[in-house]
């Protein structure tokens, strides 16, 4: 997910040009969707009323789709997203204990992002990587055989050292719908 | 292509495409349903099969099939009553029971719920599946509906109702899997939402998930107080409904008997909204002449329906100075009532309560407006109440309603002719309107006043009436889906009408979100409007202007209709609001 220099332009006419460049726009509500929250890192409200009025639809089945897929997510995302696999091969070596283990070193629940805005911790089903179980793939890449505590400090440690300073800022800076909910 | 199968060993044959459902219903065997509705008339079909309470089964095939939505196949053999269908269908009901709320008798809905009686009907006597039961926040942001989203069983009739029928689109299935629940965008309040109140939503919800904000208790307060004057009117289609709610026919007119009730409750005068619906054509038709005489801009829309007038507000905020500027009748005869009526018999408008007594959940938000008032605490009508509500109130009472003798109206917000009834169904707006501007227009009396061409229950009826010199082209709406449809072919200037009704509930108000459930017999809409018909022929004087309480107000009171009292009383102004 891209989340960073697109936010230098302005992102809601950049998802409008988007929009008026599709030859169906209701039919591609999903594919809206993901290039809204590639734009955005996520999709607040206030982002799913615009694409509602842009496609002439109502804003209730805009959030129907939001809420059914896990892909998509409401709530602003950390600069780096680790996925823990929850599939067969890696549960059975051990995954949920790993899961916790990640869970305590960041100090947050899966669903949930770091409050530096660093991190944020999901879980996928099998990735296809059962071979390395257990995995977790941190900003899509696969990281197998996370079996000790200090593979994964180092594995974290690692991506803080690389992160820049302002990320968090730019990401978490759209207003809440406030004008959408005194509309009436 | 027919298709030829059997069911439960009976040899029938039906057209290609039926469900199983629809084709047992053609040799009498009933499935039960819960999700199921469809609602032909109103072009709604809520055939998603998630309750799986209609299953049966279908030799051939390992499941058990939901009955609503398998399409038939030749040769296909379905047994409805196998012991495996029965328990199969009670499971289903169990595990809906299994995390729904068991408070039953405290519940609004008791003893009108579907899956109540659907729970009665297929012997469940104990739970199996103990679930653990949601606890969702009861949304009451609104002045009209109550949302308890603990009581949803996701059939999601709402969510087609609202999207398909209306076309308002304020629900959907949110989440997945156990967490699923019909809510609004973005979990905003109802109040926040588009929503229009029209209620219709109310009125296919088989559970107490939705129901109308509850104002009976306001209203027996209302009464208790000595220093109150309670003034009470009823819409026209309440009078053609309230005898369902103690087991008469529908269709029964019950005027007489609702009259004597409403009096037995201890109201201090009952009045008529029929009286403003008389007036609201005088106002109506001299406004459709002033705009025709001074080009005004064409066509004029009608504005008795608060639903309807809070869906233009949303949807086509761009074409606000076309609706009618007239206020609703029952908002005229509130105002009337504090005004007029409280001047000529010397009462202290302060201390009256207007109590409107209405077929429409709308109406309820409708009076709280705040424009729809003298000043902000003086509003026109303090407290609305549904047909429903009236008949517990008549119930909580002891009241026995069927032995009641009939009583009149009182004078002078009582009389009424014709042309107001039939405000009660769709296309009864306009008809009225045009017996008056036709005699208006040409100085000529109209022989016959049944305008056939704008009656009966198709979604869109366009008629040309000839008045004088001049073609009026005349259309009628009712459904709010009906409604866009012909508001965009105004806004594309495809369609040039010189006057429209629109009516948000299908049907007009005889089908409002506040009368007896109809429980998916939409026959019973249709035996109401004969109802409405045949109260207008039996009435002496069928034409607004013809009025003599009415031609008496604007004589002593309010003096030229559309004049300047006639504006400050009886018109209002529209709001641009945001579409969610």
């Amino acid at each position: 997910m891209s989340n960073n220099n697109s936010l230098i332009k302005d992102p809601y006419q950049l998802l409008d040009d988007y929009i008026d460049s599709l030859p169906y726009k209701k039919e591609n509500l999903i594919l809206i969707l993901h290039h809204a929250q590639g734009l955005f890192g996520y999709l607040p409200d206030k982002v799913q009323w615009h694409i509602a009025q842009k496609l002439d639809i109502p804003s209730a089945k805009v959030y129907g789709v939001v809420s059914f897929y896990s892909f998509f997510t409401m709530k602003p995302r950390g600069q780096h997203v680790a996925n823990v696999c929850m599939g067969t091969a890696c549960f059975v070596r051990g995954s949920e204990k790993l899961q916790q283990e990640i869970e305590s070193q960041l100090g947050i629940k899966t669903g949930q992002t770091t409050e530096d805005h660093l991190f944020s911790l999901d879980s996928v089903r099998c990735i296809g990587a059962c071979g390395l179980a257990p995995v977790i793939t941190v900003d899509g890449k696969v990281h197998g055989r996370l079996e000790n505590t200090e593979d994964i400090k180092e594995l974290f440690a690692k991506y803080r050292s690389e992160a820049t300073p302002d990320a968090q800022s730019e990401i978490s800076n759209i207003e809440p719908i406030q004008d959408v909910k005194h509309a009436t | 292509m027919d298709i030829q199968l059997t069911i439960n060993d009976i040899s029938l044959t039906v057209p290609e495409g039926m469900s199983i459902l629809d084709a047992a219903r053609t040799i009498n065997i009933d499935i039960p349903t819960l999700c199921y509705l469809n609602l032909h008339e109103m072009r709604m079909n809520n055939h998603i099969a998630s309750c799986r309470v209609c299953v049966v089964e279908v030799e051939g095939r390992r499941n058990l099939a939901p009955a609503c939505s398998t399409p038939v196949f030749n040769g296909m053999v379905v047994k409805t009553d196998t012991l495996r269908a029965v328990q199969g269908r009670r499971t289903m009901v169990e595990l809906l029971l299994s995390d729904h709320p068991k408070s039953c008798l405290t519940c609004p809905k008791n003893l009108d719920c579907d899956l109540q009686s659907l729970a009665a009907d297929l012997g469940v006597r104990n739970i199996t599946y103990e679930g653990e039961e949601s606890e969702f926040p009861i949304d009451k942001s609104s002045l009209a509906i109550i949302r308890d989203p603990n009581k949803c069983i996701r059939c999601r009739r709402c969510e087609t109702m609202c999207n398909d029928v209306q076309t308002v689109g304020v629900y959907s299935a949110v989440g997945r899997g156990f967490e699923t629940v019909v809510k609004t965008a973005f979990d905003l309040p109802l109040h926040d939402t588009s929503c229009t109140f029209c209620g219709q939503c109310v009125a296919v919800c088989p559970t107490g998930a939705l129901m109308e904000l509850d104002q009976v208790d306001k209203v027996w307060k209302a009464l208790n107080d000595p220093t109150r004057y309670v003034i009470v009117e009823t819409a026209p289609a309440v009078r053609v409904a309230l005898g369902e709610g103690f087991g008469l026919e529908p269709g029964t007119i019950v005027t007489g008997k609702m009259v004597a009730a409403l009096r037995r409750l201890g109201f201090d005068r009952v009045f008529d909204t029929e009286f403003g619906a008389d007036v609201t054509i005088m106002e109506e038709a001299t406004e459709l002449i002033h705009r025709i005489e001074h080009g005004g801009r064409l066509p004029i829309l009608t504005s008795c329906c608060p639903a309807w007038v809070k869906f233009f507000e949303h949807q086509f905020p761009d074409l606000l100075d076309i609706p009618s500027t007239c206020k609703s009748p029952h908002e005229m005869l509130g105002v009337l009532s504090k005004s007029y009526y409280a001047e000529t018999y010397g009462i202290d408008p302060q201390k009256i309560t207007v109590v409107s007594i209405m077929p429409c959940i709308a109406k309820k938000y409708e009076a709280a407006r705040p424009e729809l008032g003298q000043d902000p605490v003086t509003p026109d009508v303090d407290i609305v109440i549904t047909t429903r509500e009236l008949s517990r109130m008549i119930r909580e009472a002891g009241i026995h309603f069927d032995h009641l003798k009939e009583e009149d109206f009182d004078h002078p917000l009582g009389e009424s002719t014709g042309a107001a009834v039939v405000f009660g169904t769709t296309g009864g707006v306009i008809e009225a309107a045009l017996r008056t501007a036709y005699e208006w227009l040409t100085g000529k009396p109209l022989e016959n006043v049944e305008f056939e061409s704008l009656r009966g229950m198709d979604g869109i009826k366009e008629a040309v009436i000839p008045i004088g010199e001049r073609d009026f082209r005349i259309a009628v709406t009712h459904g709010l889906g009906n409604a866009r449809t012909i508001l965009e072919k105004i806004q594309s200037g495809e369609s040039h009408y010189d006057a429209i009704e629109i009516m948000a509930c299908p049907g007009g108000c005889i089908g409002g979100g506040g009368q007896p459930y109809h429980h998916g017999n939409i026959e019973i809409l249709q035996a109401r409007a004969n109802a409405i018909y045949q109260e207008d022929r039996s009435k002496p004087l069928r034409k607004s202007h013809e009025n003599p309480a009415v031609l008496k107000l604007y004589k002593d009171f309010i003096g030229e209709p559309y004049g300047e009292k006639a504006h400050q009383l009886l018109h209002t102004s529209f709001t641009k609001r945001r579409k969610i």
